[in-house]
């Protein structure tokens, strides 16, 4: 991972506002304008979102690669529905504090094993992991529901707001701004922490490990926490998006769905801050609108990550952020 | 006795077809150092390749339709042959992350390929096992089929065994896999050597879908659970090694077929953990190099 390392690099306050505010301010007029249907949409991107932000803690900024990141979302998701059969849990606070509870406990485990090894056996060792909570949601149908999985009703929102206005009015307005809320303080927070101390220490430890040791960081107790806190965003994010799907099933703990989960941060470009983002919200349209095209969108979607991986390596992103550059080169003074 | 038999011979015939899919699996990252994700997938184009034949040609007589089976192995050898030089090569001097990532599209690219050609239905052969009726040993029934599969799976490893460590290709393909360099500075073509490591390695895979499509069938999804599969057996047995592959297809073989009758609930659950076990306790694998 000896790459440049400038494209993660924080900007001043000023230029990230500048790209920020435009943004937030769209995503919040924006649901007034497109309708309930696109709004949803919408909500599913900016969940995944959260998700591949958490993911790419690990990849982009610690340089290790997941593939197992479906079981995070997938504790996240079961435990808000485990929590609505067991417990009769409605409240979606309740529900979150469950997801982050439920993901510490799992990532701090997992990653305790996982952290040990790079790259390639990274890689296989989450994704052993990741499978061995497949294999229990599926054989557990008794606990889990199995493959039909488990229903989840519409949460009730700060102790007042639910669902009986209709299900999609619902997740249309209150949810998506509440999703909205979330997403922003996730953002938030993501960017104090790669623009921590403990931030630059990772990078540190990506660009090269023996050096970051030399200089006296603890590199498995780093990659530990930075493994804790990106499962712990994806966590969220399975949490957020169990009541907009109304259902969770084995799927979302399988395997493959980390290997979209790669696939949408590799679309945005994992090498920049808002890389993940743009490519979640992309890859979600992206895969509805495919499915919804053909029977054969697994095929697209493989084609457009061949080419993408192919000729496009830094993303949405960083391709958009050279030929910004570029024409800027290209002004005259 | 005779029920310990028949899952004796079972986990036998399921570590013979694990090995050929993991023992492709592995040859193909010993030698171009590439963990391949389609690899399960090239196990499915075997499988389909030889149900789809035997249905065509359901009115030629039975003995020549055994020769399909060869002729999916074959058919997977030939994808093999032509994915490697124009989708692998451009990655061999990136990293890790785009190689598997590559795979990880073509991945879904072949998934949705079987489904374009074949359907979304299951594919079936079950002719070549029926005809070949069942034995009784120590008062057990198993099929004559299932006996054959695991000869070919030993036939197989022997045979790998032979070609790698006696035979002239094996040592040009040992030297590459040491040290690719090394190799190629002494004259050998490492292009040549990996087409043909992978496309062995396919032939491999596509050999145990078509041997064992026959006694089981051909369906959508068969090639991503096998990866996963022998992701388990090349972990244990540790990755690049020959006779680890064929350990951990026995260990796999016979866990799993014990799992299925004892505890069936965690079966799938007990062999990824023994998978991490091994890697936290040896993490080359039992075989493995350093």
């Amino acid at each position: 991972m000896s790459a440049p390392a400038a494209a993660l690099e924080a900007r001043s306050p000023a230029r990230v506002l500048f790209w920020a505010v435009p943004v937030a301010i769209v995503l919040l007029v924006l649901p007034l304008v497109i309708d309930q249907y696109q709004t949803i949409l919408l909500s599913y991107g900016l969940i995944m979102g959260i998700a591949a932000l958490g993911f790419n803690l690990l990849l982009g900024y610690t340089g290790l690669l997941s593939f197992g990141h479906s079981a995070y979302f997938g504790v996240g998701a079961y435990m808000v529905a485990l929590m609505v059969k067991y417990l009769g849990v409605a409240s979606m606070e309740l529900f979150l504090v469950g997801a982050i509870i439920g993901s510490v406990v799992v990532t701090a485990l997992f990653g305790f094993v996982c952290v040990r090894y790079t790259r390639i056996f990274f890689g296989i060792l989450t994704l052993a992991l990741s499978q061995v909570l497949w294999s229990l949601a599926f054989k557990f149908f008794w606990v889990t529901g199995g493959t039909d999985g488990l229903r989840v009703p519409t949460p009730i929102l700060l102790g007042v707001v639910t669902g009986k206005g209709g299900k999609i009015y619902f997740l249309s307005h209150a949810y998506y701004y509440y999703v909205l809320v979330i997403f922003f303080v996730c953002v938030a927070l993501m960017w104090v922490i790669v623009n921590s101390p403990f931030g630059k220490a990772l990078q540190a430890i990506r660009d090269n490990e023996t050096r970051a040791e030399f200089v006296g960081i603890q590199v498995w107790h780093y990659r530990w926490v930075a493994f804790m806190v990106s499962g712990v965003f994806t966590g969220l994010a399975g949490a957020l998006w169990v009541p907009l799907n109304g259902l969770t099933t084995p799927e979302v703990l399988h395997w493959t769905f980390s290997g979209e989960i790669v696939f949408m941060t590799v679309l945005g470009g994992f090498r920049s801050f808002a890389g993940p983002i743009v490519g979640a919200v992309v890859f979600n349209y992206l895969k509805t609108y495919a499915v919804g095209f053909t029977v054969y969108w697994q095929l697209l979607l493989g084609v457009v990550l061949v080419i993408l991986v192919l000729s496009l390596p830094t993303g949405i992103v960083g391709t958009a952020g050279r030929l910004l550059a570029r024409a800027r080169r290209n002004q005259p003074t | 006795m005779d029920f310990f038999l028949i899952h004796l011979l079972n986990a036998l015939l399921y570590a013979s077809v694990l090995f050929l899919i993991a023992g492709g699996l592995s040859l193909i990252y010993g030698v171009m150092r590439i963990v391949n994700l389609a690899h399960g997938n090239l196990y499915a184009f075997g499988a389909f390749v030889t149900a789809w034949l035997v249905g065509l040609l359901a009115a030629a007589p039975v003995g020549l339709q055994y020769l399909l089976i060869p002729a999916g192995a074959l058919a997977a050898a030939a994808l093999g042959a032509v994915l490697e030089p124009t989708l692998l090569r451009p990655f061999y001097k990136r990293a890790e992350e785009y190689q598997l990532l590559v795979t990880f599209g073509l991945l879904m690219i072949l998934e949705d390929v079987l489904r374009l050609l074949w359907g979304p239905y299951p594919l079936t052969a079950n002719v070549l096992a029926d005809v070949m009726g069942s034995v009784s040993i120590l008062g057990a029934t198993y099929p004559n089929y299932n006996l054959l599969v695991i000869a070919v799976g030993g036939a197989a490893a022997a045979f790998l065994w032979a070609f790698i460590y006696r035979s002239r290709f094996g040592v040009v393909l040992r030297a590459t896999s040491q040290n690719m360099r090394m190799a190629s500075a002494l004259g050998v073509d490492v292009n040549r050597v990996y087409v043909q490591a992978f496309t062995l390695g396919c032939l491999m895979a596509g050999l145990g879908g078509a041997i064992i499509v026959p006694s089981q069938s051909a369906v959508l999804g068969m090639g991503v659970d096998a990866l996963v599969l022998s992701f388990i057996v090349v972990v244990i047995g540790g990755l690049g090694s020959l006779e680890g592959a064929l350990a951990g297809a026995l260990i796999v073989g016979v866990v799993r077929e014990m799992g299925i009758a004892l505890f069936p609930e965690i079966e799938l659950a007990v062999l990824y953990l023994m998978a991490t076990a091994v890697l936290l306790i040896r993490p080359a694998g039992l075989f493995g190099r350093a």
